[in-house]
């Protein structure tokens, strides 16, 4: 069976909590209500063979509510189907733990919650696992500047502010000649 | 008893004889040098008995050197630098590739990499130092004895190198001393030995005696 008759299956079984479905050169995708969201990954996972996580990250809609959105790559072992299923997450809010469903999310979601700052509600062991425990800030969050913020942590680890020298840089995968294609800072249109 | 005497003068005459003649071979060398043509053409009837200018004792020529305390400590010390490879992203893959056969950096005596910082002389920092490993590599550099040089290797640990990120210290030379940078991202292991070498040459120059004793001198003054 393949991914697409499994997105048909779980539309017609969770009704209105999937908002929509989009295939995009083979590629399934399903937007489900954030209530749901553990349900449906629970059924791919324990009924429709999808007994793999490849990844959990995370997007940042900063300016829009709800602001963030959390999207699952899920496959079959034998590769033979993939499907993305995405959520929407309010700022304050919280995404459901799936490291019931695959043991494997524990440090997707540990890097989801270091970097963008979205909580896991069930999560065994949620703490930061790139930065130190302590850092006041979520870099990938689209307020956070890429030349870093101050910050301060005795005898564990401080953060300066790097130079950007008029950056960030920026590459332009199709420009005319090297000089337009190299990371130079631009001003993006 | 008596041969092991016996043995222990014949041993001794064996030596003395190589010596004395070792030494005169090379007075002799050294004479010719400086003697007139002329005088080349005498005869060398019985070179041994050649009349010397000074008096000299064979048995302490060549056991005594003249210099300067300084000189002879800047010598040993840059001609036996056991790195702490402190690898931390590719450059250290270079920093492998340097100590091993094709470039073999033991040729400059600093083949003994110690993984312990109390028996490194030079810190090489060789990658990108992100704010969760610097106090570690501070830690190491505090750790490590006097005296002792930072070589810093590469764009990354000089600068920071691309990583204009909130997670890069930008040059490690925001946390410790650094003697001798290095460019390239990673430098070829030519230029780290380069690197090496100017570091050597920094060593020559230092007056590590007088630095150390200059509290001492002044003290006393």
């Amino acid at each position: 069976m393949a991914a697409a008759d499994d997105v048909k299956q779980l539309r017609e079984l969770f009704g209105t909590n999937v908002l929509e479905t989009v295939e995009f050169r083979g590629e399934q995708t399903l937007r489900v209500e954030l209530g749901a969201l553990h349900e449906v990954l629970a059924k791919c996972r324990n009924e429709l063979g999808y007994e793999m996580l490849l990844d959990v990250s995370s997007l940042d809609h900063f300016g829009d509510d709800p602001r963030f959105e959390v999207v699952y790559e899920i496959a079959t072992v034998d590769d033979s189907k993939r499907l993305r299923v995405k959520a929407m997450v309010a700022e304050d809010g919280s995404a459901p733990s799936v490291t019931d469903l695959w043991a494997g999310a524990d440090w997707h979601e540990r890097e989801v919650y270091d970097m963008m700052g979205i909580p896991f509600a069930g999560h065994p062991n949620l703490k930061r696992i790139l930065m130190w425990e302590g850092y006041p800030f979520f870099p990938l969050r689209k307020d956070f500047p890429l030349a870093g913020r101050p910050s301060e942590m005795p005898d564990v680890a401080f953060t300066g502010v790097a130079p950007l020298e008029g950056g960030p840089f920026v590459t332009c995968a199709g420009g005319e000649d090297t000089v337009r294609r190299e990371p130079r800072a631009r001003v993006l249109e | 008893m008596a041969m092991r005497d016996q043995v222990e003068k014949r041993r001794r005459q064996a030596v003395g004889r190589r010596g004395h003649g070792f030494f005169h071979k090379r007075l002799e060398r050294i004479g010719r040098a400086v003697e007139s043509p002329a005088h080349r053409k005498r005869p060398m009837a019985s070179p041994t008995t050649t009349t010397l200018h000074t008096a000299y004792d064979s048995k302490i020529e060549g056991n005594v050197i003249v210099t300067r305390v300084d000189a002879a400590i800047n010598w040993m010390r840059k001609n036996s630098l056991w790195p702490m490879p402190m690898g931390l992203a590719c450059c250290a893959i270079e920093l492998m590739a340097t100590a091993s056969s094709r470039f073999d950096i033991s040729r400059f005596g600093m083949e003994v990499m110690r993984f312990s910082p109390r028996q490194a002389d030079v810190l090489i920092v060789s990658g990108t130092v992100t704010y969760k490993m610097a106090l570690a590599v501070k830690r190491i550099w505090d750790q490590m004895p006097e005296p002792k040089w930072c070589v810093a290797m590469g764009a990354c640990a000089s600068s920071g190198g691309m990583y204009r990120s909130y997670a890069v210290l930008q040059g490690i030379d925001r946390l410790i001393p650094v003697d001798v940078y290095i460019s390239g991202c990673p430098p070829r292991p030519e230029a780290l030995i380069e690197g090496l070498m100017k570091l050597q040459k920094k060593i020559e120059g230092e007056e590590s005696t007088m630095a150390q004793k200059k509290v001492f001198f002044e003290d006393r003054s």
